[in-house]
């Protein structure tokens, strides 16, 4: 490796930490590399040059004077477009806050900011983080890395694809049923979805107020724990953040998964999987049992209603949520005749097609009459899929399915039909609807189309380290054998 | 057919929001006050900012607990929050965070006297959420459909609002209102908000149906009451309305209807034609209120002796009138000043003094609209004036101009008394001077005296009370002039 964006943030860390590179070098490196690749990928809808170099600056200042900036200071980052960032633009990718200029800074970004991360922009996303393949932002769409023809999945496509061409070197995206795991797979990255309340939800623009959570992209596992670290952590800002001492993910890497009991879910991992897929999954599976796991089958039935009870939950958490979006007080406004015509101009004119669907989906699933039978039920059969996979923690330390069925699609082949779109979730949606913890780490490319495979390792709520172990332990012994890491960025 | 009024049945139930007293907003940092420059408070978070989330209030959740201690209700062990959608502009998150199935206290009840006979009103819940901001709609008819633009203030949006809902036990327009002076009063003694009706910090709505016999009634909302009075009139009115309606076989129709107070009649609102649907469901980014066992218990130790208890309590103890007793208990300002006073006085007793702050002093209050925490006076100096009419130093007339000196000036009885030269004079040897005075100048009606017509005595008491420029202590002055003129 010469070039200093090729680097990991653990790497680069430690450079920087030596003296042997500065902040401003890195920063300069990767900001070099993301405007020579971004007409390529489109991953950012704002790219923020100037605070970035300043505030490598300062970090550069910071130890050039003797104080300690923190471990991880100087590591340039990406953030998704719906982490809102005071004086900075913050989109939602939406036409709805096109012009939406905060007055204050998400807790998440502001963790980052005090770890001295630079910030490199604002990716991309599907509006409002409201689907799988980013073709759902009001602005563009976002490339895969691996064949600028395909998607890179989403919600958080841009993030996702901005760490694996290298244009940040690592970023922050958010999880409502599978934005961070799916993309991170469908871009050959690692990608973590964190147990819900490990991080503060304070400043992520609402989708799902019940499953949204966020978490790290990066290339390696190493990375994705110090992001981690530093961003996790109970918040006063939200009340539904978790009251704890988070241990460090960092010092939890090493161990092995020798002894450990591994389950593979057998309603993810079997019909319906791209045949590539299933190949590169069967495969890291032999590696752990090799490693010394216990690998076993479990069985989880209610998994079967996972997308059905996500789409009426998620949805009826979104109608309330962009309920706000009125031309009142921010954002756009087209003028009406009266209030009610201005606020429906306005919510007609700033949204795009999915979320509109998804308003409405809610509605009707809210409403008086259709409650018990819809919202209700759907809360019933959460309760039915936490239960699977309380029984399945009494059998296994961790669950394993592939993160997503197939691998990354074209432009364009599930825009037309939304219930194919929304079943490429289905691995996802079990674990952010039981709130619990799930990584997914590459394991390969798809013989037939090339195309990155991710695992998705999950654990119960709160035992990332056991899933930090298993996956570093992965990482390490698969890494030898496909170690290509930035793709070529062609169209095939 | 018509049926008589005696057979008609009112039926009326109350819902009453009370924004609390609390330093700052239900769910944000934001002070809460009334008035002020339009958004001067508010921040992100009471705005709905994108990406927001609300904090609760543990303040806020503390006093609602004792409001429904207060009001004898069960208190859940599991309360949550819901959301309350809809769309309005002066509603920043177009949602209300309320409370829905669970609310904090249910199933309580007020005691209170109407007309000397016990009444429980049953409380069918008590709820928190939050405020909304205020809209001005400019033209057209202040609607907001046809105003020609709004106006938004969102400094009270997010103020902690608890929202009271009694059963429909309540059958007369008087009995509503002195439900709301009870409820007021517990509030107030409670500490929980100002509850003035003026601000907007007590709002009372209300339900209201009368029935006939073999017709059922139509339920009427009552909205727009901003005084106690008011809440008394337009109940009144909408009774009669009603009535008037049934007996000309009149088709009612179930609405909401503004109270004017100018005119004094209801005005038609909206027509409830179907009910709105606020897809409740709960507050994804808020968690369950579980309180503590532990917790209850102190707050049920903390509560204060509410008004009704002390009230019997002193016409047991003390013996006083129900009047005194009422408006004595009426606020924590003067069932304290009152308990002050008592604890200070030498001469005087309870009955006397309960007299004067009931009578005398709350009525200048109320003269001029102020306060008991706006008294200049303390309670040990209306002691003293207490003492001094009981003492005999100063008489009753005397004793009512110095207290409307005393609260001009809030300076002590005894400096005013001596600076008007108005020390009531009961020394015998100065007063038998002008009785006998008084005596040689109106010969002829003490000449009747002593031949045993009583009738002319008062001219000869108030021909003293004069010469002594009303100083003179009428019961020394009558006894001397009894001795003098043998008359008994």
């Amino acid at each position: 490796m010469s070039e200093l964006w090729q680097h990991t943030a653990g790497q680069l860390s430690a450079l920087l930490g030596t003296g042997e590179v500065s902040a401003v070098d890195v920063t300069e490196s990767v900001l070099e590399r993301l405007r020579s690749v971004e007409d390529d990928v489109k991953a950012f809808i704002t790219i923020t040059e100037d605070e970035a170099k300043a505030k490598a600056r300062k970090v550069d200042e910071m130890r050039s004077a003797g104080e300690d900036p923190g471990p991880i200071a100087g590591v340039p980052v990406a953030l998704k477009d719906i982490f809102v960032t005071k004086g900075i633009r913050s989109t939602a990718a939406s036409k709805i806050l096109e012009n939406y200029v905060p007055g204050y800074s998400s807790t998440a970004a502001a963790r980052c900011d005090a770890a001295g991360l630079p910030l490199l922009g604002k990716t991309n996303l599907d509006e409002f983080a409201m689907g799988s393949s980013t073709e759902n932002s009001a602005y563009f769409e976002t490339r895969n890395p691996w064949n600028l023809s395909k998607v890179p999945g989403g919600s958080s496509g841009g993030s996702a694809a901005a760490v694996a061409s290298g244009q940040a070197v690592w970023a922050l995206g958010t999880d409502t049923g599978g934005s961070i795991r799916q993309p991170a797979a469908l871009c050959g990255v690692v990608g973590v979805k964190p147990t819900y309340g490990l991080v503060s939800r304070y400043g992520m623009i609402a989708f799902a107020s019940s499953l949204d959570q966020a978490g790290p992209f990066t290339r390696d596992v190493r990375d994705a724990a110090l992001l981690l670290d530093a961003i996790a952590g109970q918040d006063p800002k939200d009340a539904t953040s978790l009251p704890i001492d988070h241990p460090s993910y960092a010092a939890s890497l090493e161990g092995g998964v020798d002894g450990m009991r591994i389950g593979v879910v057998k309603e993810l991992a079997g019909e319906g999987l791209q045949e590539g897929v299933k190949i590169r999954f069967d495969e890291a599976v032999s590696v752990l049992e090799k490693l010394g796991a216990e690998i076993g089958e479990v069985s989880l039935p209610s998994f079967e209603y996972g997308i059905d009870v996500y789409y009426l939950i998620a949805p009826a958490e979104a109608s309330s949520n962009l309920a706000r979006y009125d031309g009142v007080r921010y954002g756009l406004r087209v003028d009406g005749e009266d209030i009610v015509q201005m606020n429906s101009k306005t919510r007609a004119a700033g949204f795009g097609p999915e979320v509109k669907r998804r308003i409405m989906l809610g509605t009707y699933s809210l409403s008086a009459g259709y409650y018990d039978q819809y919202y209700g039920k759907a809360q019933k059969a959460r309760t039915l899929i936490i239960r699977d996979f309380e029984r399945a923690y009494g059998e296994f330390d961790l669950l394993v399915s592939p993160t997503s069925p197939t691998t990354a699609f074209g432009f364009g082949e599930r825009t037309d039909d939304p219930l194919t779109m929304y079943l490429s979730d289905i691995c996802n949606v079990p674990t952010s609807l039981a709130g619990a913890a799930a990584i997914s780490v590459p394991c390969g490319l798809a013989p037939e189309d090339q195309m990155p495979v991710g695992i998705q390792i999950m654990a119960k709520a709160l035992d990332e380290p056991t899933m930090f172990r298993a996956a570093y332990a992965f990482e390490q012994s698969f890494r030898g054998r496909d170690s290509q890491i930035f793709p070529e960025l062609v169209s095939r | 057919m018509t049926a008589p009024s005696a057979q008609f049945v009112t039926t009326i139930g109350l819902e009453i929001h009370v924004e609390l007293k609390t330093r700052t907003k239900m769910f944000c940092g934001c002070p809460v006050a009334f008035g002020g420059e339009p958004n001067t408070r508010v921040c992100p978070v009471c705005l709905g900012h994108p990406g927001t989330l609300p904090v609760p209030n543990e303040k806020a959740i503390e006093l609602t607990n004792k409001i429904a201690m207060a009001l004898d209700c069960e208190i859940a062990p599991h309360s949550i929050f819901h959301r309350k959608n809809y769309f309005y502009p002066d509603m920043p998150k177009n949602y209300q965070i309320s409370q829905y199935d669970i609310p904090i206290g249910s199933r309580g009840s007020l005691d209170m006297e109407v007309g000397g006979e016990s009444r429980w009103i049953g409380i069918t819940r008590v709820h928190l959420e939050e405020d909304t901001g205020k809209s001005v709609h400019v033209g057209g008819g202040g609607r907001i459909r046809e105003a020609e633009y709004s106006l938004e203030d969102f400094n009270r949006a997010g103020t902690p609002l608890v929202e009271i809902v009694t059963e429909p036990d309540i059958t007369s327009a008087e009995e509503a209102r002195v439900f709301a002076q009870e409820l007021r009063s517990i509030l107030e003694f409670l500490d929980v908000s100002d509850v003035r009706m003026e601000e907007g910090s007590l709002r009372i709505d209300a339900n209201i149906s009368v029935e006939a016999p073999g017709r059922s009634g139509t339920k009427v909302e009552v909205k727009n009451m901003n005084s106690m009075r008011s809440v008394f009139r337009a109940l009144e009115f909408e009774e009669e309305r009603q009535r008037n309606a049934l007996m000309n076989e009149e088709e009612l129709v179930q609405m909401t209807r503004h109270w004017d107070e100018k005119s004094g009649v209801t005005i038609p609102g909206r027509v409830k034609e179907y009910a709105f649907d606020y897809r409740y469901f709960p507050e994804p980014d808020l968690t369950p209120i579980e309180p503590s066992i532990e917790w209850l218990r102190q707050l049920q130790e903390e509560l204060p002796e509410l008004p009704i208890a002390k009230r019997r309590r002193w016409m047991e103890e003390l013996g006083l009138g129900p009047y005194d007793a009422q408006v004595l208990t009426s606020s924590p300002g003067v069932s304290v000043f009152f308990e002050e006073t008592l604890e200070a006085v030498k001469d005087a007793n309870p009955k006397q003094v309960a007299n004067w702050v009931a009578n005398n002093l709350a009525g200048a209050l109320s003269d001029t609209g102020e306060r008991f925490s706006d008294l200049k006076i303390t309670p040990s100096q209306f002691a003293e004036l207490m003492d001094m009419v009981a003492s005999g130093e100063i008489n009753a007339s005397q004793g009512k101009e110095i207290l409307s000196a005393m609260l001009l000036t809030g300076t002590s009885p005894g400096s005013i008394a001596e600076e008007r030269d108005m020390r009531q004079v009961s020394d015998r040897g100065e007063l038998e001077a002008v009785v006998d005075e008084v005596i040689s100048n109106n010969a002829e009606v003490a000449d009747r005296i002593r031949a045993g017509d009583m009738k002319p005595f008062g001219v000869l008491v108030g021909a003293v009370m004069r010469a002594t420029q009303g100083k003179a202590n009428a019961a020394v002055v009558t006894e001397i002039l009894k001795e003098k003129l043998g008359a008994s």
